[in-house]
């Protein structure tokens, strides 16, 4: 999230998209209710289905899955073509006045430098314009038709309601009220938030979803305003802290990244990603890289991290190609990769097309689960009938199930989606053998060590040196982690106007992430986490409510990264001068000499506002950008995709190419996609309330609430297929199979797209072998082996199916 | 289940004086604010742990009512219903139902047990299952359907307002659990001040016949609804327009009880004669085991 939860309770308008806050993030949603009911603040629901949220809505419009950049594209053809933007904002926040090189272009769906047979982008042309000096030409007037703002302005001009409606199914006056209620939060004194969740992440176009969303955000001047943003509300309750500590294959803790195989120059891997100004005056935050990578460096490997050796950097795995999920477990199918560890995760019921994935671990040689429950990976090679009809005889894999402790069963910190750490207390014992995660690594860890110790190796180096100074080495307690991730001096910390002055001792705990140094004199494992716990202890443990805004910085309440602070690019909720836009949502403010405020400024606390210093200070522009230059490979505006498995099998608004040209495919994987004739229903899957996940299905109180698979279908659908609630019905992909009961309903209806009738069918995903729920089928039997185009999150949402009575 | 710090104001088939030592209670009530009910089961999960009772893991049958009905496992359920009120426009419906808690409880009047159903000073009806000879005559007698008989004790059951949570000062369980604030608890009076402004609230949103809903056929409820179709209570799945104590209770209570007396006489007779004649029964005598072996 940009802001967080609270936050929402600031809002006028509230667009649930791309999610439904009320079914899968019940807690959070209290704050919209909160701002319905104290602020007089309304509800907008768009989404495929009339869900849980859409009860709660003011307003509900349908639309069809994986459409949603068309209907976004719409807003922001709306909002320019009436006028309805923030334009002081847009002019000094945003690159919408950038000179954009002459050579870039967009024609029939495809960006300049598209290589068909790498199904990749030459990116080279998506670039600025730049002057003598190194910086980028602007056109402060937006009359130079190759600026960012002209480029916008003609790409979106497609997207008229008439092509939206054709596209998404939308009536075209519900999408004309929709940008008419969003339209009227340009003013500065109106804010609109976005809640999204995996409705638009696991589309092959999801970055992109997200990006138009932004874009809508920016136009209207809703970034860094209490009760605005861009606010992700994440599906796991730790997801956040996943990604912030670099769990993903690319990463490392912070979103720094591992270097690629090319990138053996430590100093070349420091230039390209400590970001030099593109602007002048900017700050562009990321020049300090170095002093995050050193201090990362010096956390895991200590003393053996020095000057001479570039700090270790030739321990670091270097990356031939990114190795995401979807990635590992084609090699895995291919044969390629024989052992597999699997922490917290059941990637057979989690990822899709089941068949593949319990191919895949048939060809382990080992399996090893580290899990609470007793889940469906762990026993993929059992028979449970219909819903893992595989033969064990023929499987050879060895498989070692590890249990591990729950969260209620341990000391540590979840990250919210709102970016808070809340530091939490064990409740209960665990059960049996069961162990903490890290008591589990660290055995195995301790294991490899001295083999490695004894028997050497390659390249046992980084294994050996790494830094292990835990009180019980064999069980790391998570506040020794905590205070890691923190960061501590290496040696005294002078203060940097008075040398003389020693602020941290060596051996202290830092205080933020401003103190660290890329001269080995600190050492932080994570340099956004910095702050978390210092010489003052554990603040994310904190619990004051104290909110002397009334507008929710709770600043006493646990700790939010970066730096405590509660609301990102805080430094545009005011205008150019220093004033808030909303006296109303004054969250910060020049004073004449610093930016004060109720939250923690994120801008360098001196620069006065006639410095010019962009609000964005993480952009080495300093400004948020419309055009995203070369950082996202599938094109720097986003444009309208088709699902790979589309029920209209053409894409309107460029029919030769109809899916994300840039999405990556693999072979086998393409061979397996349905056609709009043989599977002529556009499903989409997704959470219900009563459930989480796959686990809860192993709890005895959601079993009750919730206790049988089942699918939704709309009364016409039913109709025409002669089916009523409580049928029992086959859903087939081309993949798979699978039976449940029907639920027949008003709430999903036929749209009309393309000339054509398109129903959609809803699979809840819940189900499985293993719990004390009914069994079930595993939804991601029916889902498409492809993922988003630039983080290869799987396209679980939009795919095609047919149904019949079983 | 019997709360000792509240006073009992009305007993079911007893004549004698209720307590009064402490005066005026608070008269209590919970407020469902079906705007704001997501319908996420959070207070029939409550419920189940806190009442420390499991129902069975059935089936879908085709809707999002999971489980169907009120059973004497299961004293709150969610009533989803999709209501399209005029064309092309759709709103699903969630009702939190469960016992309403009258002020002029139908179940308590049509008890024939002595004591097995209580009417506290601050409004909560609740079922002493100790005393319930499992005749059924609540369910006759409640004009919302609410009690349950058990298959295991065939007594009945329904929701105690969490009478032993309030007697302590303490929220019920399902308001504690409540995400969105659907779900709010206190005084009667300042109940109705809040509905007033989720009314207003909803007018200002075109729901011109927002209503609060605490009906004066049975002398008002406990547990109240804010409405946003407040003139049409019976879309939310049922909700009766008016509710009143079925006249067969009135009957009962004002011709038959002297029969009813003579047919308890003749139960408490027969069940002597039982005693006498072929001693505790088995099930008595396994309780008896089962105490001794508590007691070690």
């Amino acid at each position: 999230m940009t802001n967080h939860w609270v936050d929402i309770k600031n809002a006028n308008l509230v667009l649930i998209m791309g999610g439904n806050a009320a079914e899968a993030h019940p807690c959070g949603f209290k704050w919209v209710t909160e701002a319905k009911a104290h602020k007089g603040a309304k509800l907008i629901v768009v989404d495929p289905r009339f869900n849980r949220s859409a009860a709660m809505a003011d307003y509900y419009a349908p639309i069809r899955t994986g459409t949603d950049i068309a209907f976004l594209g719409g807003v922001i053809h709306y909002l320019l073509s009436h006028d309805k933007i923030n334009h002081e904002y847009v002019k000094a926040y945003t690159n919408a006045s950038y000179l954009v090189d002459s050579a870039y272009g967009f024609e029939d769906g495809l960006f300049t430098g598209y290589e068909p047979a790498k199904r990749a982008y030459d990116k080279s042309t998506w670039s600025y314009v730049k002057g003598p000096d190194g910086y980028v030409e602007v056109d402060e007037t937006m009359t130079d038709p190759r600026c960012v703002m002209n480029l916008m302005k003609a790409h979106y001009a497609r997207y008229t309601p008439e092509v939206v409606s054709n596209i998404c199914g939308t009536p075209q006056d519900q999408f004309l009220h929709v940008c008419e209620m969003i339209a009227e939060t340009s003013a500065p004194t109106q804010t609109m938030t976005i809640m999204y969740a995996l409705g638009w992440t696991q589309h092959t176009v999801g970055t992109q979803m997200i990006r138009t969303a932004a874009m809508v955000q920016l136009l209207l001047g809703n970034i860094g305003m209490a009760g605005g943003g861009l606010n992700a509300l994440r599906g796991h309750s730790n997801i956040q802290g996943l990604t912030d500590l670099g769990l993903l294959s690319n990463l490392l803790p912070g979103y720094m990244t591992l270097p690629m195989e090319k990138e053996t120059d430590f100093q070349k891997y420091l230039d390209v990603r400590a970001l030099k100004p593109l602007r002048p005056g900017q700050l562009s935050y990321w020049q300090n890289y170095p002093k995050f990578h050193v201090s990362l460096m010096k956390a895991w490997y200590g003393d053996a991290a020095t000057k001479d050796n570039n700090y270790a950097y030739d321990y670091l795995p270097k990356l031939d190609k990114i190795y995401d999920i979807l990635q590992v477990f084609e090699l895995m199918h291919q044969g390629k990769m024989n052992g597999y560890f699997c922490q917290g995760f059941n990637p057979l019921a989690s990822f899709p097309n089941k068949a593949k994935i319990g191919g895949a671990l048939a060809k382990l040689k080992y399996l090893v689960v580290i899990d609470p429950l007793a889940t469906e990976t762990s026993e993929f090679w059992q028979n449970f009938g219909p819903y893992n009809d595989v033969d064990p005889t023929k499987i050879q894999t060895e498989v070692f199930r590890l249990p591990s402790t729950c969260f209620a069963e341990e000391n540590g910190s979840l990250v919210n989606s709102s970016r808070w750490l809340q530091w939490h207390y064990q409740g209960a014992d665990p059960p049996g053998d069961a162990k903490a995660d890290p008591e589990i690594v660290a055995g195995l860890f301790l294991k490899l060590r001295e083999l490695y110790r004894k028997e050497g190796g390659a390249y046992p180096d980084p294994i050996v040196n790494l830094t292990w100074n835990y009180a019980i080495p064999a069980a790391p307690h998570s506040e020794e982690l905590a205070k890691e991730y923190n960061g501590r001096a290496l040696a005294d910390l002078t203060d940097p106007v008075d040398p003389t002055k020693v602020v941290l001792k060596a051996g202290q705990q830092l205080d933020s992430f401003a103190q660290l140094k890329d001269d080995g004199s600190t050492a932080c494992g994570c340099w956004i986490f910095s702050g978390a716990w210092t010489e003052k202890g554990n603040m994310m443990a904190r619990r004051d409510t104290a909110d002397p805004s009334g507008l929710g910085e709770t600043l006493g309440w646990a700790f939010a990264w970066p730096a405590n602070r509660r609301i990102l690019y805080n430094r545009a909720s005011c205008n150019p001068a220093g004033k808030p836009w909303d006296p109303r949502r004054d969250i910060i403010h020049w004073n004449g000499s610093k930016w004060v405020g109720f939250d923690v400024p994120d801008f360098k606390p001196d620069s006065a506002p006639d410095q010019d210093m962009g609000p964005f200070i993480m952009q080495p522009e300093g400004v948020a950008r419309f055009f995203t230059l070369d950082k996202i490979i599938d094109g720097p505006f986003p444009e309208h995709y088709e699902p790979f498995e589309t029920p209209i099998g053409t894409n309107p608004l460029h029919p030769k190419v109809i899916s994300n040209p840039a999405a990556r495919v693999f072979k086998d994987d393409l061979e397996a996609f349905g056609t709009a004739k043989d599977f002529p229903y556009a499903a989409t899957t997704y959470r219900l309330t009563e459930h989480f996940h796959f686990w809860t299905k192993h709890a005895m109180i959601n079993a009750i609430l919730q206790p049988e698979q089942f699918v939704e279908i709309g009364e016409e659908l039913a109709k025409e297929k002669g089916l009523k609630a409580g049928d029992q019905v086959m859903v087939r992909s081309n993949r798979g199979f699978l039976k449940a009961v029907a639920v027949v309903t008003k709430r999903i209806k036929p749209l009309t797209v393309n000339g054509k009738t398109v129903h959609t069918v809803g699979v809840p995903i819940h189900w499985g072998f293993k719990g004390v729920a009914k069994n079930g089928y595993i939804t991601n039997t029916l889902t498409p082996y492809v993922g988003d185009a630039n983080v290869q999150t799987p396209e679980f949402k939009s795919f095609l199916v047919d149904i019949e009575k079983a | 289940m019997a709360s000792q710090s509240l006073d009992i104001t009305r007993r079911s088939a007893t004549t004698t004086q209720p307590p009064n030592i402490r005066g005026d209670v608070p008269q209590v009530a919970k407020l469902i604010d079906i705007s704001k009910c997501i319908g996420c089961k959070a207070c029939q999960a409550a419920c189940m742990e806190w009442n420390d009772y499991r129902d069975k893991v059935g089936t879908c049958n085709g809707t999002y009512n999971n489980p169907p009905d009120l059973d004497a496992d299961q004293w709150t359920v969610m009533r989803f219903t999709e209501y399209e009120p005029e064309a092309g426009k759709l709103e699903w419906l969630i009702r939190k139902d469960g016992c309403m808690h009258c002020a002029d409880p139908g179940c308590l009047k049509a008890c024939p047990a002595p004591g097995a159903i209580v009417q506290y000073g601050n409004g909560i009806v609740d079922f002493h299952e100790e005393h319930c000879i499992g005749c059924g005559y609540c369910i006759t007698g409640c004009p919302f359907n609410i009690p349950r008989l058990s298959k295991k004790d065939g007594k009945a059951y329904k929701c105690t307002l969490c009478s032993d949570r309030v007697a302590v000062g303490l929220e019920p369980a399902c308001i504690k659990a409540c995400p969105t604030g659907a779900l709010v608890f206190g005084t009667k009076d300042d109940m109705t001040h809040h509905a007033e402004g989720r009314i207003t609230d909803l007018k200002s949103r075109g729901y011109a016949q927002a209503a609060l809903y605490d009906p004066p056929g049975v002398g008002g409820t406990h547990v109240m609804y804010v409405l946003p179709h407040g003139d049409k209570p019976e879309i939310y799945e049922g909700l009766p327009k008016d509710p009143h104590i079925s006249a067969w209770v009135s009957v009962w209570k004002g011709v038959t009880k002297p029969i009813l007396g003579l047919g308890l006489g003749v139960i408490a007779l027969g069940g002597f004669i039982h005693y006498v004649t072929k001693g505790p029964n088995e099930a008595d005598d396994e309780d008896a085991k089962e105490d001794e072996h508590e007691g070690r």
